[in-house]
Order: C-alpha cells, then sequence, then structure tokens
C-alpha cells in the first residue's frame, strides 16, 4: 500500500507523549496516516493473519472470501488438497472478482472481460488474447504468468488457516510463541471442528481498541454485570493476563467460581454486583469441563487479526477487518467439535447468548468500543491513561486490576511502526 | 361470503393484531410484556439470512422456551450497558397457513428502524422475516415459534432489543 507523501509527513510530525507506556495518544486511533501505515507495516508486513477454518473449505474447489487488514482474498483449496490465498483484484482492470461469500468451482472468471484464474490464483485465460481474425488482442509479449495476482504464504494449525505477505515468515509456533500456543492448542484440541454459522458487525471504532479490551481484565470485572452476576468473572476469582514474550500477542484466562465466595471488600468495588441473581433457565451457565485446562474461560489475542474465545463452552474466531481508523468490521465463526451430540451443540447454541453483536456480554463490549471513539472524536488531542499495576511495566499479570497487556502490545506497535 | 372465507379473514386480523401488539411492546421496551407473547416451550430465534440458507444454526439471540426469553428481557434491563435509543418495528406482507393440527403458520416482512441520540437519521437495524408458528392459549394467539431471518449482513454495532 503506497502511502501519500503528505500523510508521511503528518505521521512523522506525531510524537508519543513522555517515555513510558502509560499514556496513550488519540492519534493512535484516529490520524489517517497511522492507520494507512499499520497497513502497511502491520497487516501487510511481518505478521500471520487469520484467513479461515479449514472446515470452511472441505473439498477441493471450495472458497469464501476473507481479509488479510483491509485487503479482501480469496481462500480456497485447490485440486491437490493445499489451501491458496491470493489477493481478490483481477490484474486487468482491478475488479474485486469473486463475489459470493463462499462456494465450489472449477476456476475463479472475472465477470467483467472474463480472466479466468485457477484454484491457485494463477491467470489461466484471457479471452481473445490473439484476437480475431488476426486484428486486436494482447501484444505478443504478454504473459499470463506475469499478471497473477497478488499471492500470500499460508500456514495452517488446527484447521485454522493463516496468511501472509511476508515470504519469509517464522513458523505460527515461533510467531506466537509457547505460552500463546499452549492456549491456542488447548482450544484447538485435535477434535475436528464443525462449523455452527456467523455472526458479522461494523463497529465505529478502531481496531486495535478490540485488542485492548481483550488485555483490559479491568473492565470484564465492572462493564459486565451479567459476568459478575453470575460469578463467570469475578475479581479475586483465579485469573491470569498472559502475553507473549514480544507483547502483541495475549491470553485472558479465568476460572468459573462460586457468586457467594466473592469477598465483602470486591462487592464493594463492584457496582455491578447483585446479590442472589437467578436466571429462569440456568443452564445457559452451566460449563461442561471438555479441555484439558485449568481455565473455563480463555480469549486469545493474536496479532493482528484473530480472537480465540472459548467462553465455557461457547468457541468462535473473531476476525478484525479494519476499514479505516474509526472503523472496523468483525466477521465472527461460531463452532464445535465432530462428535458432539445433539444436546452439546445446543448447550454451546444457548450459551452463544452471552457472545456476538447482541450478547449479554458482546454488546456491552461493542457499545464501550463505540464510545470511546465517540469521546476521542469529539474531544480530540488527548491521551489515554493506563497506569493500572505499576508492579507490572508491561506483559503477564496475575492480577485482573491491572493494564500491563495493552502496555507491552503498544511497546510492541511503537517498535513496528517506528512511532 | 363462505364461513371459510370469514374465518380466514378473523384469523388473518388476529395476527395482524399480535404482531403490532408484539411490535408495541418492543418498541416501548417492555420486555415483560414481550416475553408474554410466548407460548411456554416456543422457540425463538434472531438468524441471520446467512446462517438459515446454509442450515446453520447459529442465532443473535438463541432461546429454547419462555423461561430463557424471560432471561433474556431480565438482562437486557437488569443487567446490560447500553447507549439509549429508540425503535420502530415494521411488520407487513402477512401470509398465514393454519396446519392440520390447529397450529397456524405464518410469515410476514419485518423492518427494524433505531434512533441513537446523536445522530439525526433513523437507520435501518434491520430488515428480515419472521417465520411463525402460531397456538391457541384458550382464545389467546402465542407464539410457539418466531425465527427473525434477517437479510442485512452485518449489524451496525449492536443489537440491544430484540427483533
Ligand atoms: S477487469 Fe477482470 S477481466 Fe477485465
Ligand atoms: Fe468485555
Amino acid at each position: 500500500m503506497d502511502i501519500s507523501p503528505e500523510h508521511l509527513s503528518d505521521v512523522a510530525r506525531l510524537a508519543w507523549p513522555g517515555d513510558d507506556l502509560t499514556r496513550i495518544p488519540d492519534w493512535v486511533y484516529t490520524d489517517q496516516g497511522v492507520y494507512e501505515r499499520e497497513v502497511e507495516r502491520i497487516f501487510h508486513g511481518r505478521t500471520w493473519n487469520y484467513v479461515a477454518l479449514e472446515a470452511e473449505l472441505p473439498n477441493a474447489g471450495d472458497f469464501i472470501r476473507s481479509n488479510v487488514g483491509p485487503t479482501p482474498v480469496v481462500v480456497s483449496r485447490a485440486k491437490d488438497g493445499a489451501v491458496h490465498v491470493f489477493e481478490n483484484r483481477c490484474t486487468h482492470r482491478a475488479a474485486e472478482f469473486c463475489r459470493e461469500l463462499t462456494g465450489n468451482v472449477k476456476e475463479f472468471v472475472c465477470p467483467y472481460h472474463q480472466w479466468t484464474y485457477d484454484l491457485k490464483g494463477k491467470l489461466q485465460g484471457v479471452p481473445f488474447r490473439r484476437g480475431v481474425a488476426g486484428a486486436g488482442g494482447m501484444p505478443k509479449e504478454f504473459s499470463p504468468a506475469n499478471h497473477n495476482p497478488r499471492q500470500l504464504a499460508v500456514t495452517t494449525h488446527r484447521g485454522v488457516v493463516f496468511a501472509s505477505y511476508a515470504e519469509d515468515m517464522e513458523p505460527l509456533a515461533e510467531y506466537l510463541g509457547p505460552e500463546v500456543m499452549r492456549e491456542f492448542e488447548a482450544t484447538f484440541d485435535g477434535r475436528k471442528l464443525v462449523i455452527l454459522g456467523h455472526y458479522r458487525h461494523s463497529l465505529p471504532g478502531n481496531w486495535k481498541l478490540y485488542h485492548e479490551n481483550l488485555k483490559d481484565p479491568y473492565h470484564a470485572t465492572l462493564l459486565h454485570t451479567f459476568l459478575v452476576a453470575f460469578g463467570l468473572l469475578v475479581a479475586g476469582n483465579k485469573s491470569l493476563m498472559l502475553a507473549d514474550a514480544s507483547g502483541r500477542h495475549g491470553v485472558m484466562c479465568s476460572a468459573k467460581s462460586d457468586p457467594s465466595k466473592v469477598t465483602a471488600e470486591a462487592k464493594g468495588e463492584m457496582r455491578a454486583f447483585r446479590e442472589g441473581m437467578r436466571l429462569a433457565d440456568p443452564r445457559m451457565m452451566d460449563f461442561i469441563d471438555e479441555f484439558d485446562s485449568p481455565w473455563s474461560v480463555t480469549m486469545a489475542t493474536i496479532w493482528p487479526n484473530l480472537i480465540v474465545q472459548r467462553e465455557m463452552n461457547t468457541l468462535g474466531i473473531r476476525q478484525l477487518v479494519p476499514t479505516g481508523p474509526n472503523e472496523f468490521i468483525m466477521k465472527w465463526t461460531m463452532f464445535g467439535f465432530e462428535g458432539d451430540s445433539e444436546e452439546m451443540t445446543r448447550h454451546r447454541l444457548r450459551q452463544g447468548n452471552l457472545m456476538g453483536p447482541a450478547g449479554f456480554l458482546g454488546l456491552e463490549d461493542n457499545e464501550a468500543i463505540k464510545f470511546v471513539q465517540d469521546g476521542m472524536l469529539r474531544v480530540p488531542g488527548g491521551e489515554h491513561v493506563v497506569a493500572l499495576d505499576p508492579a507490572t511495566p508491561f506483559g503477564t499479570s496475575q492480577t485482573l486490576i491491572s493494564e500491563s497487556a495493552i502496555r507491552g502490545m503498544y511497546r510492541h506497535w511503537r517498535e513496528v511502526m517506528g512511532l | 361470503m363462505t364461513d371459510a372465507r370469514i374465518e380466514a379473514l378473523l384469523l388473518r386480523a388476529d395476527i395482524e393484531a399480535f404482531n403490532a401488539e408484539y411490535c408495541a411492546r418492543l418498541d416501548r421496551q417492555d420486555l415483560d410484556a414481550w416475553v408474554q407473547c410466548f407460548a411456554e416451550d416456543a422457540f425463538y430465534v434472531v438468524i441471520s439470512r446467512e446462517n438459515f440458507e446454509r442450515g446453520h444454526p447459529v442465532g443473535l439471540i438463541y432461546c429454547e422456551g419462555r423461561p430463557m426469553i424471560q432471561d433474556r428481557a431480565f438482562a437486557l434491563l437488569k443487567t446490560a450497558m447500553f447507549g439509549p435509543r429508540y425503535l420502530r418495528h415494521m411488520v407487513s406482507n402477512l401470509s398465514v397457513a393454519p396446519q392440520p393440527d390447529g397450529s397456524v403458520q405464518a410469515r410476514a416482512n419485518f423492518v427494524v428502524f433505531e434512533v441513537l441520540t446523536d445522530r439525526p437519521d433513523a437507520r435501518i437495524l434491520q430488515v428480515g422475516e419472521y417465520r411463525d408458528i402460531f397456538v391457541r392459549e384458550g382464545a389467546e394467539l402465542k407464539l410457539r415459534e418466531r425465527r427473525c431471518v434477517y437479510d442485512n449482513l452485518l449489524i451496525p454495532t449492536a443489537l440491544c432489543i430484540p427483533v
């Protein structure tokens, strides 16, 4: 992605306030030049971006439309069984040629002038390449091999497909680091995935706020009355806010507890805490312990565009698709496992009421992120305070009342962004 | 008019009146009254057309039985944080098909407008179709099933009040 000179100079004028990470300036979330640099250096840079689950592409010829950052890509399974990822942009006149969300094809045909691409994204056919009756057509030296859509590197792990613009990316295990990989493999435990469906929504906020929300265990104990009231996440619970060595990835981990065990001190701080709330149908909050993990809930933020949700038994992928500094789209893919009984599938679906854009927790996070962006756009030029837990300057924290994982993320971000 | 035709028109009028009352309860955000629109064993789901047509069961809201619908109302009224808003639910193009077992299948189009406090416009929050099964409890109609199948792929920010 090209950065126009005036944007370059805009970004060059920006300076991080102070010498630590406890203050984050608004321009990190609102500046167009910063956003364009993020696309270039992060989404199109040295990162593994989530693009699909293999369960969405079981057969040769299966494809889905996806994105790497804002950039539309096609994810397809070729005849040899390998998954390919390439830009969804015709090399003739730029048409976004793959329009269906998903399907099965023998080849991709651009609707405009019917250039065709094979399942690996290689240009195959150009109609009237040699003209008609000796007249017209492409120049003699035109070579289709030089006109393939941009191909991305692909890696898959436990049924999850990642793509990268960098041709020499380190293996995924190295990219995630051992601790985040352990949590990833606790959720993707080797059972075959079954797709249960999608949620899609837009959100008028900066894409990083979504990462920060899941690196901010403090909010979970305060914003989410429902969580607190039913003992899913309570200050004082066994919990961990994990960050990898680089600071870019994180996993918020907690263990369900008995709400009657909440200390008087914690109750006093949590306005949300209500004694003796009861559900008319308590099945929704059942936890069936199906994972080899001490945690009943883990939320993994995998840089730069993936959230893995294991909220008790409701499981899902959230893919972040930024559309500018002030908005992003989220595509959720909810799944279960092969071998789930019908009752287990229904349990996952019932528990799904917690999450998504109408979820008891999900709608609150979306609203909160909108409020944050509103605040910055309407009272501009300020900064955020992320100073909780000074004993941990950045990275992994044992307490929920900490913002060290957010600081760790910005330590990494500043390095990559040169800001 | 034949008796059968009069009966069909009366049933249609009943369902239209039911839908108008259902929408009125949601529009004034009287969710406890909204819960009473459902039969005890009701199934209620708000599902994207994408999922519905592919046979994927995931719903934005997924309730098996009136107790879960009641929990939805309770959670939204007592625990959920969201910005203030007004909603208008519009229903039209009703079609009605009585079933041999006495239940009634019905379909209708819906549009939900949403007005936030910080924007001048009413935006379209959802457009879609109700796919319903009605039963009678005494003289009263109740929903045994309501599938709200919405067309717009992207939800704007959040769906806070049911459809
Ligand atoms: S734009 Fe695709 S074939 Fe012309
Ligand atoms: Fe949250």
